[in-house]
């Protein structure tokens, strides 16, 4: 059996590093100055698709990501790992999306790959936390769902085998394929890059990550798997108004900045008496005891 | 037409609380609108069992979904049933938990309808929105309100054009409150059949372990939780000992989860549980915003942090500068000697 599997990456501003600068004025999140990292769930999806591929030879693994052109930086990434393809959905027209037009245009590529056995991708990015992404996707294709999964189990007559987590427990469900899979941070972490499949991929491009001017051009003409896939929305057959802000139902209102309200709060420090005296305030009080 | 509607979540025939938090809450917005409450259920055998724990929330209308294969959850079956009957009864809001259930409930139902969906708010409130780009105006829509991207931000969201606007709320963020113990609300028993597909029910579930929670963090009267700060999962230790002294529940930021220290499920903040005890002690935690929309209802906030201008220290009501290694040995000495 040889799979086809289409990994869900997003390349996501590292939230853990962030700025002042991180917000535009109109509420949506300033990526240019942010370091930008690959979502740390999608390299768990990552890490269960290649395991198919091992158990499976012959099945290929490629990334599906939406992004400016820098998000060729993630299927990279994922290539260096693993992975065999990427392809990348960038134009101005899919700019401004929320989860349902983000859901949308990844529905149309997945459609014009064609013919793929699995989706996996993580359970949610970590700018947004909204996990809302995958099940759309599959809402839109028609596929059986699984999400919080945190292992892959086996894949037998058509069929998914997958562990999954559910509130308070977990679960064991028998899903068959197609089928769409999130995976969770709690699942096997992804398989470091690999040294050879660094060198090989080192300068595969979308084509908007190119200047031109890159000393090594001439390699674009001798080896053409460096030339990573790169879909607008008109190459994805995409109704324009379905895609971007057009294609968002929600808006965002209002961003406020948090000012705390600020109480009236006594200090002490750690010294002993400080910290007697507080406990005995506390017990006293009836606070705590 | 147009009224608002929670989908309730069941565990076997027990409605989930967090669902009842949200009937709670849609009763008072469906007032504010001026229209009625409805609820759905879906699962198998909860006939003559969940009426009674879904109309005292002030339910006008219940539309039971009973038959094999709705229990335990799939995706596809109870999509189909929310998506036919929302097509059919046009709701103006439609709100669910935001469980493992809801979260992947949720988004279907919202891709079917090209509705809009908002994950994990943290407040819900009706009024008015001024599209800027289209001059438009449009009032009486819900403002979904959480806390955005890095921690220094609340974002409103609207839905100005799609119905019905849908948001998931966390567990423990809304209030519970029971209505009328005998509010008169209408049962509709649906005939499953006709909201359901034969094809729906591919995806089986071979095997299903559930416990009971492992703490009590929602309901504890001190909560002691631990952050970044605590620097080791040998540190928390430290909380678990205090907690025990206390007799206190012990709670994490989310730093602290992610870097392993401490399971998920003690989690405060906005994708964590909402607590609301009476004393909550933050150990090492600068209070990001996610964090404290999770905790900022408690009576009384201590924080024990060697960073005096981490953000949290602006809702303490006790500071203690110093790093946690030093200060907790000594809140438990302290407690032991001044409690006896």
């Amino acid at each position: 059996m040889k799979l086809k599997i289409v990994v869900l990456a997003k390349q996501v501003p590292d939230t853990r590093n962030v700025g002042k600068d991180a917000m535009t004025a109109e509420g949506t999140v300033n990526r240019a100055a942010l370091p930008a990292i690959f979502n740390p769930e999608d390299l768990n999806a990552l890490e269960q698709a290649l395991r198919l591929k091992d158990q499976f030879p012959g099945s290929k693994v490629g990334i599906l990501t939406m992004g400016p052109p820098r998000a060729g930086e993630i299927i990279r990434e994922g290539l260096y790992r693993g992975a065999d393809t990427g392809w990348l959905l960038t134009d101005r027209k899919f700019a401004g999306a929320d989860t349902l037009a983000t859901s949308y245009a990844l529905s149309m590529a997945i459609k014009k790959i064609g013919h793929v056995d699995l989706v996996i991708g993580g359970r949610q990015a970590i700018d947004g936390d909204t996990a809302q992404v995958g099940p759309q996707v599959a809402q839109k294709l028609g596929l059986n769902q699984v999400t919080y999964a945190e292992e892959i189990l086996k894949v037998e007559d058509d069929k998914v085998t997958i562990r999954r987590h559910i509130d308070g427990g977990v679960e064991t469900v028998v899903a068959p394929m197609p089928v769409l899979v999130t995976v969770n941070g709690t699942a096997a972490p992804a398989r470091p890059c690999n040294a050879k499949l660094v060198m090989k991929y080192k300068y595969a491009r979308c084509p908007m990550e190119l200047k031109g001017d890159e000393p090594w051009t001439e390699l674009y003409a001798q080896r053409p798997y460096l030339t990573l896939n790169q879909w607008c929305v008109a190459d994805v057959n995409g109704d324009e108004i379905q895609c971007g802000l057009s294609g968002s139902p929600t808006k965002v209102k209002a961003v406020q900045n948090i000012i705390f309200q600020a109480k009236e709060s006594k200090t002490i420090t750690s010294s002993d008496d400080d910290v007697n005296a507080l406990m005995k305030e506390l017990i006293s009080e009836k606070i705590i005891g | 037409m147009n009224n608002v509607f929670v989908y309730c979540e069941i565990e076997g025939t027990t409605v989930q609380e967090v669902s009842q938090e949200l009937l709670t809450k849609g009763r008072k917005l469906a007032n504010q609108l001026n229209v009625e409450l409805h609820a759905v259920v879906a699962g198998t055998g909860i006939k003559d069992k969940v009426e009674s724990q879904i109309l005292p929330y002030g339910v006008d209308k219940l539309f039971v979904f009973d038959a094999e294969g709705l229990f335990p959850y799939t995706s596809a079956p109870h999509t189909d049933i929310l998506v036919k009957l929302f097509k059919e009864e046009q709701p103006q809001i439609a709100l669910m938990g935001a469980t493992v259930i809801g979260r992947d409930l949720g988004p279907r139902v919202s891709s079917s309808l090209c509705s809009g969906l908002t994950a994990d708010c943290t407040q819900l409130e009706i009024g008015d929105f001024d599209d800027k780009k289209t001059g438009k105006h449009y009032s009486n829509l819900l403002y979904q309100i959480r806390p955005a991207f890095g921690g220094n931000i609340v974002a409103t969201i609207v839905n100005a054009d799609n119905r019905p606007q849908m948001a998931t709320v966390r567990s423990g963020v809304m209030l519970r409150e029971i209505l009328d113990p005998d509010y008169k609300g209408e049962v509709v028993y649906s005939d499953v059949a006709k909201y359901v597909p034969e094809v729906d029910f591919v995806v089986k579930v071979i095997d299903r372990q559930v416990e009971a929670a492992q703490n009590n963090l929602k309901g504890a009267p001190i909560v002691l939780a631990g952050g970044y700060g605590m620097g080791s999962k040998e540190g928390f230790q430290m909380l678990f000992d205090l907690a025990k002294e206390l007799h206190a529940e012990v709670g994490a930021s989310r730093a602290a989860v992610d870097a392993g220290w401490v399971d998920h499920d003690r989690q405060v903040g906005q994708t964590g549980v909402t607590v609301h005890p009476k004393v909550y002690i933050a150990c090492g935690i600068s209070g990001q915003i996610q964090h404290i929309a999770g905790m900022q209802d408690a009576g009384i906030i201590i924080s024990v942090n060697n960073d005096s201008d981490a953000p949290i220290n602006t809702i303490a009501d006790y500071v203690i500068n110093g790093t946690v290694e030093e200060v907790i040995p000594k809140m438990i000495k302290y407690y032991k000697q001044n409690s006896k």
